[in-house]
């Protein structure tokens, strides 16, 4: 087994009951890891619990029982080793777009120059694609714009783990495949860690290392740890064009449409197949089997002759 | 479309002005006396002395006489415009500044932690409906000093849009931006001052231009108690000397005082605004 960046262990959350209804737990015992270098989505349906697991992770949220293990070391509150993009950008509206990402270089490091500092978040500006709108104010932004300073913020801190929570969920298709595309090459670039939530099946795909399945909640459970067999780098107009793809599409729809809802736990609910450690099972529905495998082999010598 | 409207509300404007000025000159003309004047009346200085209020003439060439020379003074009863003024603009500003100094930290902890909200809460319902001018005999009682007083009265009454509105812009701070500053791991006294206060500072504003508005009220009442100087104490004794064209000028002065110390702060508040 590869050695873990970060290690969810036993996880739940649970609310105490208020008067009328009784106590609500949102997920239980979830275990799974990340690797070093990893980008692992977290799909499921709405309420099952996504974002308050990224909170946990983040350290701005407490789990009711279990915990977060980052480099050996439990997790016990926000860190700037864990960079956080939140889903309604959360930038400081009274800061211009270059003051937010100076903001947080500066955080990181207290020691640096004021050119230093600037020269930095200069950079990761330019990376996301916004130069000549440093002065603006967030709110003189339009939505993709303001995505981006957030996700620039984040990257230029350069922490070890990225949580990014339904980063791209307020913009249109268009703006959120040109975003997609920047996140995946900064991300090749720098060769962060990611943990993302989204609701978007392609856009899972697109990114992913892995995907982990989400279960419906109450009693929410991580159901299974998808791979995506797909070669990098990739790209969203060829990516469809994959003999892998719909394979690997059709298996999370078909988990979002109707197992998500049959797996979920509870006490009427039948245990959930994992692997010995308590972690997700993996499954890979884009493996091609050997045949397939020869088969192209022979193709890319053909195309090579 | 905007300019033009500008235009007109100024034209508006100046026709109200015209029509309200005429207005009361027409109605205050001195009465036409065909009688002589008993002797008696003679020596009070004219029969429509008592019952006529000055036309917007007279007080007009009063005031050009008095802004000609604000700031002459001829003993304790005779000073210029702009010498009452200072010295109650002095005492708002002191009392004020004093005010904040103190509201504002004071306001920073109520609005940071709930126990101490919890804990302050009953003290300020309390205190703050109390007039600030029912404190001035206890004040003088204690501080056995008039101008003191004065300024310990614009203390109490400016201190609690200020204290209650920071207490307000802080707690509501939006819970995404301080989890920023918990990311980025910094400390209180850091997010406090790199995020909460910048946040906080619109609400605040508003507070201090509440304040500062109570303050020119108050302190013309306070004044008006204590004696001495000011525009209170101006306004008061040009009454009891029956010169009604000053108490007429000086309420106009209070005015326009009041409205420049408002649009200062009014200022103020649009440089720390921000739009979400
Ligand atoms: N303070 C609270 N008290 C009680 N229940 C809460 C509280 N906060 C959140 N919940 C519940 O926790 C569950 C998980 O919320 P969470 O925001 O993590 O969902 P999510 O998976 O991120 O949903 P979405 O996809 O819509 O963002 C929800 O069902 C919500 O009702
Ligand atoms: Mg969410």
């Amino acid at each position: 087994m590869e050695k873990h960046l970060i290690n969810i262990e036993g996880l739940s959350k649970r609310y105490p009951a208020q008067s009328g209804s009784a106590d609500l737990t949102v997920f239980e015992d979830l275990n799974f890891g990340i690797n070093k270098g990893e980008f692992v989505c977290i799909i499921g349906h709405s309420g099952c619990g996504k974002s308050t697991i990224l909170n946990i992770i983040a350290g701005l949220d407490d789990a009711s029982d279990g915990i977060v293990i980052m480099n050996g070391k439990e997790v016990v509150g926000p860190s700037l080793e864990r960079g956080v993009v939140f889903q309604n950008y959360s930038l400081l509206p009274w800061l211009s777009t270059l003051k937010n990402i100076t903001f947080a270089v500066q955080a990181r490091w207290r020691n640096w120059t004021k050119d230093q500092v600037v020269e930095h978040s200069l950079k990761f500006l330019k990376l996301v694609g916004l130069e000549g709108v440093e002065n603006r104010k967030p709110s003189q932004l339009s939505g993709g714009m303001r995505q981006r300073v957030s996700i620039a913020r984040a990257f230029a801190t350069q922490p070890q783990l990225l949580l990014l929570d339904e980063p791209f969920g307020a913009l249109d298709a268009l703006t959120r495949g040109v975003i997609q595309e920047e996140l995946l090459k900064i991300w090749s670039e720098t060769k962060q860690t990611v943990f993302m939530i989204t609701h978007d099946v392609d856009e899972a795909i697109l990114l992913s290392d892995r995907i982990l399945l989400m279960t419906n909640g109450p009693h929410a459970r991580i159901a299974e740890s998808v791979k995506i067999s797909i070669d990098r780098p990739r790209d969203r107009n060829t990516i469809i064009h994959d003999s892998a793809y719909y394979p690997i599409r059709n298996h999370l729809v078909e988990f979002l449409v109707s197992r998500s809802r049959e797996l979920s736990g509870g006490e009427s609910s039948k245990p959930l197949d994992t692997q010995e450690s308590g972690a997700p099972l993996e499954v890979d529905p884009g493996a091609k089997n050997t045949e397939e495998l020869e088969a192209e082999k022979n193709n890319v010598a053909v195309l090579v002759k | 479309m905007l300019k033009s409207l500008n235009v007109r509300s100024y034209v508006l404007s100046f026709v109200i002005l015209v029509a309200l000025l005429g207005l009361w000159e027409l109605l205050n003309q001195p009465p036409e006396t065909t009688e002589a004047l008993t002797e008696y009346e003679i020596l009070m200085g004219g029969a429509d002395q008592e019952a006529r209020v000055p036309p917007p003439s007279a007080v007009l060439k009063l005031a050009a006489e008095e802004l000609g020379n604000p700031f002459y003074d001829a003993g304790p009863n005779d000073k210029g415009i702009g010498i009452q003024l200072g010295y109650s603009i002095y005492r708002v500003l002191a009392g004020y500044l004093l005010a904040a100094l103190i509201a504002i930290p004071i306001g920073f902890v109520i609005g940071m932690s709930p126990l101490m909200n919890k804990a302050l809460n009953p003290f300020i319902q309390v205190l703050r409906p109390i007039s600030p001018l029912a404190w001035m005999p206890l004040a003088l009682f204690i501080i056995k000093d008039s101008e003191a007083s004065a300024i310990f009265v614009i203390f109490i009454c400016s201190i609690w849009p200020m204290l209650v509105n920071t207490a307000f812009g802080v707690a509501n701070v939006r819970n995404d931006w301080i989890n920023v500053a918990r990311t980025h791991e910094l400390g209180r006294v850091r997010t406090a001052f790199t995020v909460i206060l910048p946040a906080a500072a619109p609400t605040i504003l508003t507070g201090m231009r509440i304040s500062i508005g109570i303050a020119w009220l108050v302190i013309v009442a306070a004044e008006m108690l204590v004696g001495g100087t000011g525009i209170g104490y101006y306004v008061w004794n040009e009454w009891n000397n029956l010169d009604l064209s000053s108490v007429i000028f000086s309420i106009m002065m209070i005015g326009i005082v009041g409205m420049i110390l408002d649009m200062v702060l009014s200022r103020a508040t649009r440089l720390v605004e921000y739009n979400e």
